[in-house]
């Protein structure tokens, strides 16, 4: 053992590159901290295959048998009906068929947890678009453009998140009365949009910033307009910094709770409010709230591991030597 | 290719004046370079040819045609960046045919005139390559492909050698060189490097706080400066002036100096009473134990092929280009004997040459210029 670790540790590890036991030591410290964050992540996951009384049991049960339950009712309603009645049916159909019975229920119809999924989605989704499209062009006007009064301007749009959202919530609810935007898409994405503008536009202005402008001068002289020249060789290059914002304007309209649940209730409500009021039968169904809350953590996932990559990419600024 | 002419131009920036008044014309197939220190207006003024400024005054005729306030892409220009500029996102290949999509080019004639490009840049061989990992010779090489690709009417690049290393620089310097010569493309070049500028440039225009100290071949702003900033601007080390007072006559062939007579070209105009500044070349001076100007050796830097002696006189330290054979003791007592008809008289109050039989011509030479082409406008 001492020769295989004696000579390289005492000569060459250089000034710049850790030693190795220091990156043994960082990455276990990374490790503890990724299983102290997921602890919460994966109670929600263990209880989401829960059966309802495991769920609630004191003292919590570790090991336990896995029951699709906390799905079946979360995408269902049932209703009650007696024994016999559930002997005289015909054999079930799938597993939440056969999971319902057991509980002497029988499934009724859908959930309104798929609409308003879709709602959360298109609303996110949406409102991440329009906020960092309008963000990207008004970043790069103010990056590249003398705009009168540039820097109150940037203030007063940053202003616009000096207090909590929620601070304005009866005014916009008022508004939105009057605008016929209560418990619309359109008015969610607006909202969204409205929040979210302010930190694109100064995120994305700062990574506007640090592409140099002969870029653009370039494409110009190359026979490019000004717009052409955004297109083709500023936003390739601002994709980095486009990533993150988007991932942050997401994360912010897909876990926004308060506004939802304030100006929506039926057919645009969003699925953070829907899921706290699945109820079950005498009391909260908490697999259900689990299984809600752990697909929806699914987008948000998958949207980050799908950009990762552009946001650990870096810009390759190797073309302009600075 | 075409002519670029240049008319009174003048930009500020609010109360700051970048340049002032510039007036040159650069011949179709020339290769000017706009020589000067940071800050003295040349980036400026090429900025302002290529379109990406809007002048304050004047304006810009290319090829016979006003320009002046015509947005770059409509100029039928090519600029090459200190930086080159390469887009990052796009490979070799796609970076040179980046001009030609624009003008709707079909992509089989792209594909022939890149390659065609490459090969006389022979850059070939990295045509698939993605720009960030390539060498500054290479990544230079591209930035001319993208230029030449196009065929555009001129060239304007902006310290495109600043960032090399020494030693490549000089091959570029030669590259550059022999591309012009085979492609003959009317090229603006922005230095601040005198030996790049004197290697390739037909014409130099030498720029100070805004103004064009003088325009003229390599060979006549080294001879025959024009003012005491481009005397001292161009040459390492640079002309030494020895200063003293005086009024001299026109037709006048001496200057006294420190009660010695030294001879020069015969003045063409009268000097009133003032400082004056003697302008000697460092290779226009030799030893002599007969001179009556004398000195003492101050310091020697051996350069092999030869050797700057700096010796201080009464009018301020000199500085000789010798030949490396003789060693001198700091101390030494040394006459100073100059060529005489290479010797420039300045007016220090003013900073121009003194008109003498050396700089005939040389001042008016510009004004004379566009007076004939005037002329010849009207005529025709």
């Amino acid at each position: 053992m001492s020769t295989s670790k004696a000579a390289p540790a005492v000569s060459a590890h250089s000034v710049v590159e850790p030693s190795p036991r220091t990156k043994r030591i960082a990455g276990a410290l990374v490790i503890l901290y990724a299983l102290i964050t997921l602890v919460p992540l994966v109670w929600i996951f263990l209880t989401s295959i829960k059966s309802p009384p495991d769920s609630i049991s004191y003292p919590p049960k570790i090991l336990f048998t896995p029951s699709l339950e906390g799905y079946c009712n979360l995408f269902t309603t049932r209703t009650r009906q007696t024994p016999d009645y559930i002997a005289a049916l015909p054999p079930p159909s799938g597993v939440c068929d056969a999971v319902t019975r057991e509980r002497n229920m029988v499934i009724a119809g859908p959930s309104n947890f798929l609409p308003r999924f879709a709602n959360s989605l298109i609303i996110a989704f949406g409102s991440t678009f329009l906020a960092v499209s309008l963000g990207t062009l008004a970043a790069y006007g103010f990056s590249r453009f003398k705009v009168p009064l540039a820097d109150d301007l940037l203030f007063f749009i940053l202003s616009t998140r000096m207090m909590p959202p929620i601070a304005v919530a009866i005014p916009i609810y008022l508004m939105y009365r009057q605008l016929g935007l209560s418990d619309t898409a359109l008015g969610m994405m607006l909202l969204y949009t409205a929040v979210n503008v302010s930190l694109a536009v100064w995120l994305l202005k700062g990574f506007i910033d640090e592409i140099p402008r002969e870029y653009e001068e370039a494409a110009m002289i190359d026979g490019y307009t000004r717009l052409q020249a955004f297109f083709k060789v500023v936003l390739p290059q601002a994709t980095t910094g486009i990533a993150a914002t988007a991932i942050f304007c997401l994360i912010f309209a897909w876990n926004e709770y308060a506004f939802a649940s304030l100006l929506t209730s039926g057919s645009a409500q969003t699925a953070p409010p829907f899921i706290p009021t699945i109820i079950g039968e005498g009391g909260q169904d908490w697999p259900a709230v689990a299984a809600g809350t752990t697909i929806f953590l699914v987008p948000i996932l998958v949207f980050t591991i799908l950009l990762r990559k552009q946001l650990l990419r870096g810009i390759t600024f190797g073309a302009v030597r600075k | 290719m075409a002519e670029i002419r240049v008319d009174h131009l003048r930009k500020a920036f609010g109360e700051f004046v970048a340049v002032q008044d510039s007036s040159f014309t650069v011949e179709d197939g020339e290769f000017l370079a706009l020589l000067g220190p940071s800050g003295c207006g040349k980036t400026t003024t090429l900025r302002m040819i290529a379109g990406l400024e809007l002048p304050t005054g004047g304006a810009i005729h290319l090829g016979g045609e006003d320009v002046t306030y015509k947005r770059a892409s409509e100029r039928d220009i090519a600029f090459v960046f200190q930086l080159f500029a390469l887009y990052p996102h796009m490979n070799v290949r796609r970076n040179i045919g980046f001009p030609l999509l624009s003008q709707g080019v079909p992509k089989a004639e792209i594909k022939r005139r890149v390659e065609e490009t490459a090969k006389l840049l022979q850059i070939d061989h990295i045509l698939d390559r993605p720009v960030s990992g390539l060498a500054g010779g290479d990544r230079q090489r591209v930035a001319l492909g993208r230029a030449i690709v196009r065929r555009p009417k001129c060239f304007l690049m902006d310290e495109p050698l600043g960032t090399l290393d020494a030693e490549f620089r000089d091959v570029m310097v030669r590259e550059l060189r022999e591309l012009h010569n085979r492609i003959h493309a009317t090229t603006v070049y922005v230095t601040h490097d005198q030996i790049e500028a004197m290697a390739m440039a037909d014409k130099i225009a030498v720029m100070n706080h805004g103004i064009i100290e003088q325009f003229a071949t390599p060979r006549e702003i080294y001879n025959r400066p024009a003012s005491m900033y481009v005397a001292d601007f161009i040459g390492s080390p640079p002309m030494n002036f020895l200063r003293f007072t005086a009024g001299l006559p026109k037709g006048a062939r001496i200057a006294r100096i420190d009660g010695a007579d030294v001879q020069m070209p015969e003045l063409r105009a009268d000097v009133a009473e003032g400082e004056l500044a003697l302008g000697v070349r460092p290779e226009h001076i030799r030893f002599s134990d007969t001179s009556p100007l004398r000195g003492a050796i101050y310091g020697a830097e051996y350069l092999g092929t030869n050797q700057i002696v700096t010796v201080e006189t009464a009018g301020g330290l000199v500085r000789a280009r010798l030949p490396a054979e003789r060693s001198y003791r700091i101390g030494d007592r040394v006459g100073l004997a100059f060529v005489a008809d290479r010797l420039s008289l300045f007016d220090c109050r003013s900073g121009r040459a003194v008109p003498s039989v050396l700089h005939e011509g040389v001042l008016a030479r510009d004004t004379r210029h566009r007076e004939m082409r005037d002329l010849e406008a009207h005529h025709g």
